[in-house]
């Protein structure tokens, strides 16, 4: 197991290369002049010249590339051209923001999506399996963005059962530890802003989370129905095991390899799916910044904020990786 | 065909009843009896229908504007309402099945065929070609793909076009690793063999034998990348970073009719119905013919 970590760890380097040279690359592929493309058409002469420099354009690429990768080995991630201040220093409030949602948005993706996928595969063709499944194949097609704009309209604007934007309410500020502020409110032992954080919470975890809960629902129907079949199955019950136990225990644990297979992948595309839900509705997150940059030709906040997603998400794959060894004993690595 | 019959008898004599039919027409059959594969295809071919006739059957032009119907809620005269230009919603959507469409095919048939070309020149020369490709394949998919493809028109400037391109250059690894993997089974078979054992070239082998072994699983991976390419270009266009006004895109109509919603939710509603149901037509689809094509990819 602990040759395979490492392998697996070595095997990681030359793709995190690969993703900064694809990020450092983004601006250096920009059709034209890249500092004029940034400054626009009434940019000054000095100004351009000035952000050449500034970027560093003005010198070959290799020595550009070799002093993008010193930054980031000393956590330097570029500066803001918007803001002007460092982006390693203002990046963390907006991606604990996106994990929070993100983590949500995966628990309630788990919680319903596993469930459903169990009830469907014992109720196999009860018009429990067959509804769950048509909402499955309407979710896995479901725009994301469509779908948190119908929610905001019915749950928050007509019946104004939960906030529509945001993470806090506003005139009730949490004061950020953490920038996580589930955590960050329990520890100040703000039960009243916690269930504030948690209520604008709701509709976009719910809005990030229905793609993957359908695929979770559907991986996990039809593991569970190929596992049900098996012999230890059989046993437990003709051993009078009771429903619940066969079902979560011993059917569970065997089914549940592919989807956490699933699961690993899906988190991945959350928090690329992010970048929509926080546009919809007012999530201060990473994707809400890389919006915001682009819109503001903000090169290095874009370059930056996607290769940090992109590091979150080969990380993830890896955990997942790592977690099949621990879950099913029988994965053998050489 | 007559003179053929008595023969084929003579082979079969036993089964006189049993016909001897091509993998292509018994898929064919197998999807047939696939209710969910046809409602998918019926999907699918509507919206053709709508995209091709769309001058024919919607009732108005794209940008027919009547500013004194402003924001008018579905009736009679405006089966899904007016927009905040006094545009027929319906008539931008029928039109913008073309744009969808468009973009969807177009895109992966770009990814489709220079993923398969990669692919197949890293899994039949294998070594440092395939090791270089297979590596730049793992590197794209370590992105999530909407942020790649957000990188792509960041670099590109914000256009129906660039955003094709970004989504057929996020989808090409996708292709090259299934070809790849094709390429190296079929490459194992007898027939490939024997065809290098009697000195055929290269390319020929590649087009004539493997390419066409490796159709069928490209068709069912090509049919389910239109449906996460037409959601893509719509996401794109949402973001502002596709179609552009008055373009009738569906993610764009959506994202002008935001500010709306209150007033006109109808102006939100049906454009984004009309993205789901095309992505959920091809995704039923392209699970039919997987189904059909490839039963060992049956779940």
């Amino acid at each position: 197991m602990l040759a395979y970590t490492v392998r697996r760890l070595l095997m990681l380097i030359p793709v995190l290369f690969g993703m900064t040279l694809i990020v450092f690359f983004m601006i250096r592929a920009i059709p034209g002049d890249p500092a004029q493309v940034i400054l626009g058409q009434q940019a000054t002469e000095e100004a351009i010249k000035s952000l050449t420099k500034q970027l560093g354009l003005d010198q070959p690429w290799y020595l550009q590339y070799v002093d993008y990768i010193k930054n980031l080995f000393t956590g330097d991630l570029g500066t803001s051209l918007r803001t002007s201040s460092d982006i390693s220093g203002e990046i963390w409030p907006y991606l604990a923001a996106t994990l929070e949602l993100s983590l949500v948005a995966m628990v309630i993706a788990i919680f319903i999506g596993v469930n459903a996928g169990i009830i469907s595969a014992w109720y196999q063709n009860s018009w429990f399996d067959y509804t769950a499944m048509v909402l499955a194949l309407i979710g896995v097609s479901m725009p994301v963005f469509w779908l948190g704009l119908m929610e905001q309209w019915a749950f928050s604007l007509e019946l104004g059962w939960l906030p529509s934007t945001g993470r806090e309410n506003v005139r009730n500020p949490v004061e950020a530890i953490t920038h996580l502020y589930l955590i960050d409110t329990l520890i100040q032992g703000r039960m009243d802003q916690f269930g504030e954080v948690i209520k604008h919470l709701i509709l976009p975890g719910i809005a990030l989370g229905t793609i993957p809960m359908a695929i979770i629902a559907r991986m996990t129907r039809s593991s569970m129905l190929e596992v049900m079949r098996s012999d230890f199955v059989r046993t437990a019950r003709a051993k009078g095991t009771r429903m619940f136990w066969v079902v979560y225990k011993h059917s569970l644990k065997n089914a549940f390899i592919p989807v956490l297979t699933v699961i690993g992948l899906q988190m991945g595309l959350l928090l690329g799916g992010a970048i929509l839900t926080e546009t919809i509705f007012g999530w201060p997150g990473i994707g809400r910044y890389i919006y915001d940059a682009i819109n503001f030709r903000d090169y290095p906040v874009i370059q930056s904020g996607i290769l940090i997603v992109a590091v979150i998400f080969v990380f993830i794959n890896l955990i997942v990786d790592l977690l099949y060894a621990a879950i099913d004993p029988r994965i053998k690595y050489n | 065909m007559a003179e053929i019959a008595p023969q084929k008898q003579v082979n079969v004599s036993k089964q006189p009843d049993e016909e001897v039919i091509s993998p292509w027409r018994e898929a064919w059959k197998g999807f047939r009896r696939n209710k969910l594969a046809m409602v998918g295809m019926g999907i699918v071919l509507f919206f053709i229908l709508l995209a091709i006739f769309a001058g024919v059957i919607a009732p108005e032009g794209i940008n027919e504007q009547k500013l004194s119907e402003r924001l008018q809620s579905p009736s009679a005269s405006h089966w899904f309402g007016t927009d905040d230009f006094g545009r027929d919603i319906l008539s931008r959507i029928i039109y913008g099945a073309r744009i969808s469409l468009w973009v969807g095919f177009f895109a992966v048939l770009g990814s489709a065929a220079v993923g398969s070309l990669l692919g197949m020149v890293a899994g039949y020369y294998g070594r440092l070609v395939d090791t270089i490709i297979s590596r730049i394949f793992d590197i794209m998919l370590a992105f999530p793909s909407i942020l790649l493809a957000i990188a792509v028109v960041a670099v590109l400037g914000p256009s129906l076009r660039n955003a094709l391109i970004a989504i057929a250059i996020i989808n090409i690894p996708n292709f090259g690793r299934l070809v790849r993997s094709r390429v190296l089974s079929v490459k194992q078979e007898e027939y490939v063999m024997a065809a290098r054992a009697v000195g055929m070239k290269d390319s020929r082998i590649i087009f004539h034998h493997v390419l066409p072994n490796s159709l069928a699983p490209i068709i069912v991976q090509g049919t389910l990348a239109i449906a996460t390419a037409i959601l893509e270009a719509a996401a794109l266009s949402f973001l502002g970073l596709g179609a552009q006004a008055p373009q009738p895109e569906w993610g764009k109509m959506l994202a002008d009719s935001r500010s709306y919603i209150i007033q006109a939710p109808w102006t939100v509603f049906f454009p984004g119905l009309a993205i789901m149901l095309t992505v959920l037509g091809f995704n039923l689809l392209g699970d039919g013919l997987r189904d059909a094509l490839d039963p060992k990819m049956k779940k």
